[in-house]
């Protein structure tokens, strides 16, 4: 197939396949996406921090651990450090080039943890309904009413800092919401007359649940995911700005904040640029999430 | 964001009268996401790997002075039975003492709580009346600059640590320009010249009258609000924005259009009127959130507030403090919702 | 990336033009008969000197409390000097001294101080042994016994202690907080279920010192109130207010802008920018807590006689000194802070990498030793902990270093769990024997024992015999062989020891240039705020 073709194929109207017609929507959507600059340059950016991440070692031209007492605190632009140095005379570019990866990581186990537990929970209490709803629900409940960086830090105080720790404290405060999205997809997805075809087919509630409500609720989630993204990444350099994250010597952006506050009145680059690189990551987070509410669904109202 | 919203349920015996049977279930509830939040919170103290008695008799204590803190707290019992003797406690309304400061934890919320409020309240205030318009304009100019712009001021604030964001405003509306108070509450000479009345120090002084303290009193709080303002700002704005976009999107707008309807009248008379619901919960909604306390914002700005008092509380292990603060806030949380929740049944037509 | 750009450089010209922005703004002031301290207090959890333990709590009640003895602020090196006692007299077999009370003094709330008080308020230390109460206790006082140790006559008080202690480490011991005199008639009237008036001192006062306690705003405040009365003479501060501010950056907003005096937890960075600031001073003063590292003598590694040597010669000490700690904490190698009583100045360790690893060689450490460290959340202490772990990584050691609170990281160490700590010591009170009896004095090493007050056993050290000789030193009363003897001790425990003794503190106090005689306790006590002048 030219690509002539293959584009053609993708917007016909008339799909000969399931998977035919999947694609085709991917592919509309893409388009809808692409048409909007703010989005894409949020994905720009993300795609540059993918390839940071990936080329780090390449990339940094320090080792971000190499300690240089007698270099320390050196200005932007010093020759050989252009973002200066750190209060051990590190190499601050270096240390956020490798700190991506952390960020990254975090990211993406929270952004896969989270929603998967809401998800599950969301569309158990939504599809058997009853008291198993009513029990999850109100567990849901008490997870909302905490104050939500309690729980991460009495999380974190109890298993001990570190960065798996820190996804999981994140994880626990942020799954609620998802459960409760899911439920209100599950609750209206459930009295559908196809999801009752497909039941008076036979099919067992765990098919049902995975294989025919669960995509359904996908698309929304994806969304809420994309929106919290700047949300998890504040919130782990929160938890590394108390201390709590990532353990030293690990450039992680949030400790690297918290270690250089000290110094914000006179050397005032050293929190300010992985404050700017948070921010930054952040931002393009919102901007793709923000395109893709428009693309998945225009009128939802985040509720 | 509804807690009562259990309408599956079927109560096939059920003489009582609606609203009381509504009420009850509310009600109970209540009590369980509450009593749920205690337990949790407890066991995480319970199972933190952090001592309180530790925390109380510190690093030189002998053993003897372990052990007799240690049996004071009541450590040596079952955590089922520590747990029961202390929700007692609570239903009577005490939550003990804090274990660090010797001051009953009531008397610490009283003192700490009202600071968050004032600085949520005018945070809340200052997120409504600029993000409301700048939502609402959005959306009717939706694709235009102006549109452009809120989304870029409303993604900046969801995406900006705030704790950088503190110290920088805090370096040059301060520091350089001193065009702000510095961190606190009040310059120190101001300080205990209004007596106490509810806490929060803007009211306190106009109450009394000192207008010099409200003054001082606001210059220290405008750069803290205006930074949780901005946060709230940027929610409220892309909710409003997205809620009006819905209604504007309504038939009964276009047919209002038709009609000649100047556009004003349609905006503000119909499509705002229509949201005013949905818009009230997401601001209590950013309220609740504000109330959670901003621990950063409170740590910079040496703002004693009921965020920093539960981290240091829960850092030191002091677990009175901790399950008193959580307490507070989970039911003010609660409350929030409940009241969004009847504001939905008394205005949304779609419920009736 | 465009906008980025732009923004990025926006950002940074906005803040290089307000950063060398003149200070136009109008200074404030604060009135020149308060003073106003920015410090961390966040540590006080009592103001009762019976249980009060901690470094801002001590500031408090140095200026609060009147003692039996007690140092004077314009000369601390001349030791402990009479206060509430006028004089005393020790008993031949060194076991009795008697003190005999100061006629004329008045508590705050008017009652005279009488040796009724003195009485009281000891033996209250005694019996409701709270934590400081082993600095009493270790002279064989008991809640049983007090009625007999510790008794007032007429207008003396004689204390009876167990074993002929050296009388200079009795009468050190008084000086500390818990020897603070409370008002007994005061006290007495606000006891709640047999407390002793506990859980009132707790937050109120009750002493004849130079100011009383207004209120202590936990994390927030302490307000004291000059005593009009006080038998050196009223204070010039009327009021003095120590404010609870946790950063050091906002610290030095405040001095500088002059809505404080002074400002105590200035890091090294801004204290050299705060001394370029117009009307702003620099104070230093030579604190008594010490930096150091200790290695568990249960790592089967770390116990070997090589491996303690080469640990030592892997601290950068001259490079963290001058970079990171800059003017805020000085190498010494010894567990007696400089200043006090047989503290010597021998500094044998430097960094040196090719002899640690000769060392390590020598006792045969495999290859990718991991180990772990537990340092408290505190900037300087990370910094030190990741110098160090750059160090043994160069011979080929792994430090793992665990962060986390004071509190969490403490209950491991005393449980005997790390493998390596980082951290601070402070002296209790000003006499020798504080650092000698935990640092080289550990008589049972085995779990049970429980001794967790003690540094040795925290280490699994069983001190090779210090133990012996730091009992002995505390009975010693001529002063010369004293501290002859404690030379000895720190020269062996040098040497032995699984610590490495790193830095002694120096506080640096950035003040307002107008602010004067303010003393913050040196080695041996804490702040005095009554010789304040502005």
């Amino acid at each position: 197939m030219s690509d002539m073709t293959l584009r053609q194929w993708l917007l016909t109207d008339a799909p000969t396949s399931r998977r035919h017609a999947r694609l085709a929507s991917l592919y509309k959507g893409w388009l809808s996406l692409r048409s909007n600059t703010m989005a894409m340059f949020g994905l720009g950016i993300l795609v540059a921090l993918l390839l940071m991440a990936f080329l780090a070692p390449i990339l940094a031209p320090h080792d971000p651990y190499a300690q240089d007492l007698a270099n320390r605190l050196l200005p932007l632009g010093t020759e050989g450090h252009v973002l200066g140095t750190d209060s051990l005379g590190r190499d601050i570019l270096s240390r956020l080039i490798h700190g991506s990866r952390i960020t990254l990581y975090i990211v993406t186990l929270v952004a896969l943890i989270a929603p998967l537990a809401g998800l599950l929970v969301g569309t158990i209490a939504g599809y058997t309904g009853g008291w198993a709803d009513v029990v999850l629900m109100r567990i849901t409940d008490i997870f909302l009413a905490f104050p939500r960086l309690v729980l991460a830090l009495a999380f974190v105080a109890a298993l001990g800092a570190g960065i798996e720790n820190a996804v999981l404290a994140i994880s626990l405060t942020a799954w609620p919401p998802y459960a409760r999205i899911a439920r209100a997809e599950t609750l209206t997805i459930r009295s559908s007359d196809y999801i009752s075809a497909v039941r008076l087919q036979g099919a067992n509630p765990i098919r049902i649940i995975t294989k025919h409500i669960w995509p359904l609720c996908i698309s929304s989630l994806i969304v809420r995911v994309t929106l919290d993204m700047a949300g998890i990444i504040l919130a782990a350099a929160g938890l590394g700005f108390l201390g709590l994250g990532a353990q030293p010597p690990s450039p992680e952006w949030g400790a690297m904040i918290s270690e250089g506050r000290r110094f914000i009145l006179d050397h005032w680059w050293v929190a300010t640029m992985p404050g700017l690189a948070i921010f930054t990551v952040s931002l393009a987070f919102n901007l793709l999430g923000d395109g893709l509410r428009d693309v998945l669904d225009p009128k939802d109202g985040g509720q | 964001m509804a807690l009562t919203e259990d309408k599956g349920e079927r109560h096939p015996r059920a003489p009582l009268a609606p609203w009381l049977r509504g009420t009850l279930v509310t009600l109970g509830s209540i009590s369980v996401t509450m009593l749920g939040l205690l337990l949790v919170t407890f066991v995480i103290g319970r199972v933190m790997p952090i001592d309180p008695v530790l925390a109380i008799v510190g690093e030189r204590a002998s053993q003897s002075t372990y052990d007799a803190v240690y049996e004071q707290l009541g450590l040596d019992k079952p955590i089922i039975v520590q747990f029961l003797y202390y929700l007692g406690d609570v239903v009577r309304g005490d939550f003990g003492m804090s274990l660090l400061n010797a001051r009953p934890v009531s008397e610490d919320i009283a003192r700490v709580f009202p600071a968050t409020l004032e600085l949520a309240t005018l945070g809340t205030l200052i997120g409504v009346f600029l993000g409301v318009p700048l939502g609402v304009i959005a959306a009717v100019r939706r694709g235009s600059w102006i549109d452009q712009i809120a989304r870029v001021v409303a993604l900046v604030g969801y995406s900006m640590p705030i704790f950088w964001l503190g110290l920088m405003g805090l370096l040059i509306f301060y520091g350089i320009l001193g065009w702000v108070g510095g961190p606190g509450r009040l310059d120190i000479f101001y300080q205990d010249i209004v007596p106490s009345r509810t806490g929060m120090i803007l009211l306190d002084s106009a109450i009394a009258g000192e207008w010099g303290v409200f003054r001082n009193a606001f210059s220290h709080i405008v750069l803290p609000a205006s930074l949780l303002g901005y946060y709230s700002l940027a929610y409220i704005s892309r909710m409003t924005r997205s809620f009006m976009l819905e209604q504007m999107s309504a038939e009964y707008v276009t047919t209002a259009r038709v009609k000649g309807m100047s556009e004003r009248a349609v905006i503000w008379g119909h499509a705002f009127k229509n949201i005013r619901v949905q818009l009230i919960t997401v601001i209590a909604l950013s309220y609740a959130n504000l109330l959670e306390g901003s621990v950063l914002t409170e740590i910079i700005f040496s703002w004693p507030g009921i965020g920093s008092y539960i981290t240091t509380a829960l850092l030191s292990a002091d677990m009175n403090a901790v399950l008193g603060g959580t307490v507070v806030i989970g039911l003010i949380f609660i409350c929030l919702n409940i009241f969004s929740d009847l504001l939905y049944k008394v205005f949304d037509p779609r419920s009736k | 990336m465009n906008a980025m750009n732009r923004l990025l450089s926006g950002a940074v010209l906005g803040l290089a033009v307000a950063l060398t922005a003149p200070m136009s703004a109008a200074w404030a002031e604060t009135p020149p008969n308060m003073l106003v301290i920015a410090n961390r207090i966040d540590d006080i959890t009592t103001l009762d000197p019976a249980e009060s333990f901690e470094f801002a709590g001590s500031d408090v009640s140095r200026n609060v409390y009147m003692k039996l003895v007690n140092f004077d602020p314009a000369n601390l090196d001349a030791g402990y000097q009479p206060e509430i006692a006028e004089s005393w007299t020790v008993s031949d077999d060194g076991k009795t001294i008697t003190f005999t009370i100061r006629e004329g003094l008045t508590f705050h709330s008017g009652n005279p101080v009488t040796a009724a008080d003195v009485e009281f308020s000891l033996r209250r230390a005694v019996i409701l042994n709270k934590t400081p109460a082993f600095i009493l206790t270790q002279f064989g006082f008991t809640a049983e016994n007090v009625e007999e140790t510790i008794v007032a006559d007429g207008n003396t008080v004689t204390i009876t202690t167990d074993k002929p202690y050296a009388t200079s480490f009795v009468l050190n011991c008084l000086t500390s907080t818990i020897g603070g005199i409370v008002d007994m008639k005061t006290v007495m009237e606000n006891e709640v279920d047999g407390d002793m008036g506990n859980t009132w001192l707790k937050t109120n006062s009750a002493g004849s010192g130079a100011y009383k306690l207004v209120s202590w705003k936990p994390n927030e405040s302490v307000t004291l109130e000059a005593n009009p009365d006080f038998y050196l003479g009223a204070p010039n501060m009327e009021r003095v207010i120590v404010r609870h501010v946790q950063e050091s950056a906002s610290q030095r907003l405040l001095l500088e802008r002059g809505d404080i005096d002074v400002a105590r937890n200035l890091n090294p960075e801004d204290i050299a920018g705060a001394a370029e600031a117009e009307g702003v001073k620099i104070y230093d003063e030579l604190r008594g807590r010490l930096m150091y590292l200790a290695f568990s003598q249960k790592h089967p590694e770390l116990s070997k006689p090589e491996v303690r040597q080469a640990m030592k010669y892997l601290v950068d000490y001259q490079g963290m000194q001058d970079s990171f700690l800059s003017g805020q904490y000085t190498i010494h190698q010894n567990f007696l802070p400089r200043t006090f009583l047989g503290a010597v100045d021998e500094n044998p360790f430097t960094y040196d990498v090719e002899k640690a690893k000769e060392l390590l060689a020598a006792a045969g450490v495999p290859e990718g030793l991991e180990i772990e460290a537990g340092v408290r959340e505190a900037q300087e202490r990370i910094e030190i902990a990741q110098t160090y772990q750059n160090a043994l990584a160069q011979v080929g050691i792994k430090l793992n270093i665990t962060v986390g609170t004071a509190k969490q990281i403490l209950a491991r160490y005393r449980a005997r769990e790390l493998d390596v700590y980082i951290g601070a010591w402070g002296p209790d009170y000003p006499d020798p024997h504080t650092n000698a009896g935990t640092f080289a004095y550990n008589p049972d090493n085995s779990d049970e024992a429980q001794a967790t007050g003690l540094l040795a056993w925290r280490n699994s050290w069983d001190t090779g015999g210090l133990t012996e000789k730091t009992a002995a030193a505390v009975v010693e009363n001529d002063r010369d062989k004293r501290v002859e003897m404690y030379a000895e001790i720190q020269s062996q425990f040098r040497e032995t020891s699984p610590f490495a003794i790193m830095f002694q503190k120096i506080e640096q106090a950035a003040m307002r240039e107008n602010v004067e005689n303010l003393n913050l306790g040196g080695a041996t006590t804490a702040v005095s705020y009554w010789p304040v002048t502005k």
